[in-house]
């Protein structure tokens, strides 16, 4: 008998509640994809405020709840487990939907999975390309993480080849955004404007390139730093922003690092799927250059739609139906919200 | 009727199952953990222990009661959501309970009463009770040294734990809302059957947030 599975997300700025449908023959559907946003509170912070986060997530939760089965057509009592996001993530943020899943999982007497929402950024492209085959690569990239990833099990084995040693690629979009005087968050205005310029204008720096860098972490503080320089720089002297050329040549800098270790990793593993996901991975410049580079290096690409690529309860709710395909135990209904969860732990 | 009372607006995971008849009301279980960094993982195992010691099913209730704080905001939440999602499964109704009033009504002095709870800072979460359990002033957040004590002769309330000297009244217990304290202050509602008021949290602080100026100078 196929399976309803919610996933509850509030890991970060989005309350997030999706319904799937698992299938005896493992495959799994979505049904429902539900998200409130407290991305507007936050614009005039340039970044996340945890607890206007916190709070948001507390009046959003149950009336997303109340979207997501109005629109799949189902109650409540048709739930036969909850997922939910135990981290990693802001420790307010994820407590308030851990403990709204824990009193579901209770009320209505089905198992209750505390999972790890980079493990769900992987699981939701099932959703949209089908079974993935393993092992694949995964490279993680959003306003709060950047992660290269091998994944040979998604219900249970996951490995982190690399990830960044400062910021997240999508902090260096809303930091270069705000000092180019763009909106917050940062990705789209600047993928909007840097479609008019140059690439090749500027010659940012590709961080932890050299020799001696570990071969997948990922740095872009120095990127930003340097963006920050030249625009400086060129104000002092009095001339123009050539904000296009500065966006299309700082999104070149990003996506030629991500994208050029993620096809290395390929190679050095054998491995030939790569998947990218998170709220990044919708950027025009990240998606054509890994396709180009993918199909060069006979790498299959697999990138889930915008939708689902950025923070939302489908995602905790697919990797919750295969790990319950997978016949994971459930978690004890005390586990802790864990904000520095490792990607190696899938379900707590 | 039964009634669950659940409250994390203070130091206690505190969860109960308590039968309110028409004229008062009586604990049939409960299950309270004093770790101010346990609300999220303790709660709801209480509240499924204290549901099975009471010797009922979740189904068994005609309602839920929430402290909805004042109280520090992590943990707050943690007993609101719950609370929340109980509600919409079961399909009862949840009355959120100031968790002042909970422990003025528990503390039942037929004087004048002062309740504070921490609210860290060097802030006590306090309000001011007449004789008859009525509220006259709060809630709200100050110093000890600022709440006007005209005529308070009583205080309860774990804020008299956290500031000993702070306060020259005669202590009373409870130190912390109990689920018989949370029944009682919204025994009106519960018993008359009345829509519950919106489940939101009272925080009496605004998030610590500030607007960022203009990017750094980079250059020296
Ligand atoms: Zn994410």
């Amino acid at each position: 008998m196929a399976k309803i599975i919610m996933g509850i997300e509030t890991s970060c700025d989005e309350t997030g509640v999706g319904l799937v449908r698992l299938h005896d023959d493992g495959t799994v559907e979505l049904i429902a994809d539900e998200v409130a946003s407290s991305v507007e509170q936050h614009a005039r912070f340039g970044g996340v405020v945890p607890e206007i986060a916190s709070r948001a997530h507390l009046e959003a939760m149950a009336p997303t709840v109340r979207r997501a089965f109005d629109a799949a057509g189902l109650t409540l009592k048709d739930v036969d487990a909850v997922a939910v996001t135990a981290g990693p993530g802001l420790a307010g943020a994820l407590l308030v939907g851990v403990a709204a899943a824990k009193a579901y999982a209770a009320a209505l007497g089905v198992p209750l999975y505390g999972v790890n929402h980079l493990a769900g950024h992987v699981a939701v492209d099932t959703l949209e390309h089908g079974p993935l085959p393993t092992p694949c690569l995964a490279l993680l990239v959003s306003g709060g993480h950047t992660q290269l990833l091998r994944v040979d099990d998604i219900a249970g084995k996951i490995t982190e080849l690399g990830s960044t040693v400062d910021d997240a690629a999508g902090e260096a979009y809303d930091k270069v955004a705000r000092l180019l005087g763009l909106p917050y968050p940062g990705g789209p205005p600047i993928d909007k404007a840097a479609a008019g310029g140059d690439p090749e204008a500027i010659a940012f720096p590709r961080g932890m390139t050299g020799p001696r860098d570990a071969k997948y972490d990922f740095s872009f503080s120095g990127l930003k730093t340097a963006v920050a320089r030249w625009v400086e720089a060129a104000e002092r002297r009095g001339d123009e922003i050539p904000v296009a050329d500065v966006c299309a040549s700082f999104q070149e800098a990003v996506a030629d690092v991500l994208t050029a270790k993620a096809v290395a990793a390929a190679a050095e593993t054998g491995i030939d799927t790569l998947v990218i996901s998170g709220g990044v991975a919708a950027n025009s410049r990240l998606a054509g250059l890994a396709r180009e580079r993918c199909s060069a290096a006979g790498v299959r690409l697999r990138i889930p739609r915008p939708r689902l690529c950025t923070d939302n309860g489908a995602m905790i709710a697919a990797l919750g139906a295969h790990v319950v395909a997978a016949g994971v135990p459930q978690s004890s209904l005390d586990f802790s919200a864990a904000p520095g969860l490792p990607v190696s732990t899938v379900t707590v | 009727m039964l009634v669950l009372a659940l409250d994390t607006s203070t130091p206690a995971v505190t969860a109960g199952v308590v039968e309110l008849g028409p004229d008062g009301a009586e604990t049939r279980a409960e299950r309270v953990t004093v770790d101010a960094r346990a609300h999220g993982e303790l709660l709801t195992p209480h509240l499924l222990e204290a549901v099975g010691a009471a010797g009922i099913a979740l189904n068994d209730l005609a309602a839920v009661v929430c402290g909805s704080g004042p109280g520090p905001f992590t943990g707050l939440r943690a007993g609101l959501a719950t609370a929340a999602s109980l509600g919409q499964v079961l399909d009862v109704p949840v009355y959120p309970v100031c968790g002042l009033d909970a422990i003025a009504a528990e503390a039942s002095v037929q004087a004048k009463l002062l309740v504070v709870t921490d609210a860290r800072r060097r802030e006590v979460y306090w309000a001011v009770y007449d004789a008859d359990g009525t509220r006259l002033h709060g809630p709200a957040v100050d110093r000890p040294d600022e709440i006007d004590l005209t005529g308070v002769e009583y205080v309860a309330g774990h804020g008299v734990q956290v500031y000993p000297d702070a306060f020259e009244l005669t202590a009373v217990e409870p130190w912390y809302p109990s689920p018989r304290g949370l029944v009682l202050a919204a025994a009106d509602e519960l018993r008359s059957g009345a829509d519950p008021a919106p489940l939101t949290a009272r925080y009496l602080r605004r998030p610590d947030a500030q607007e960022p100026g203009r990017p750094k100078r980079v250059l020296v």
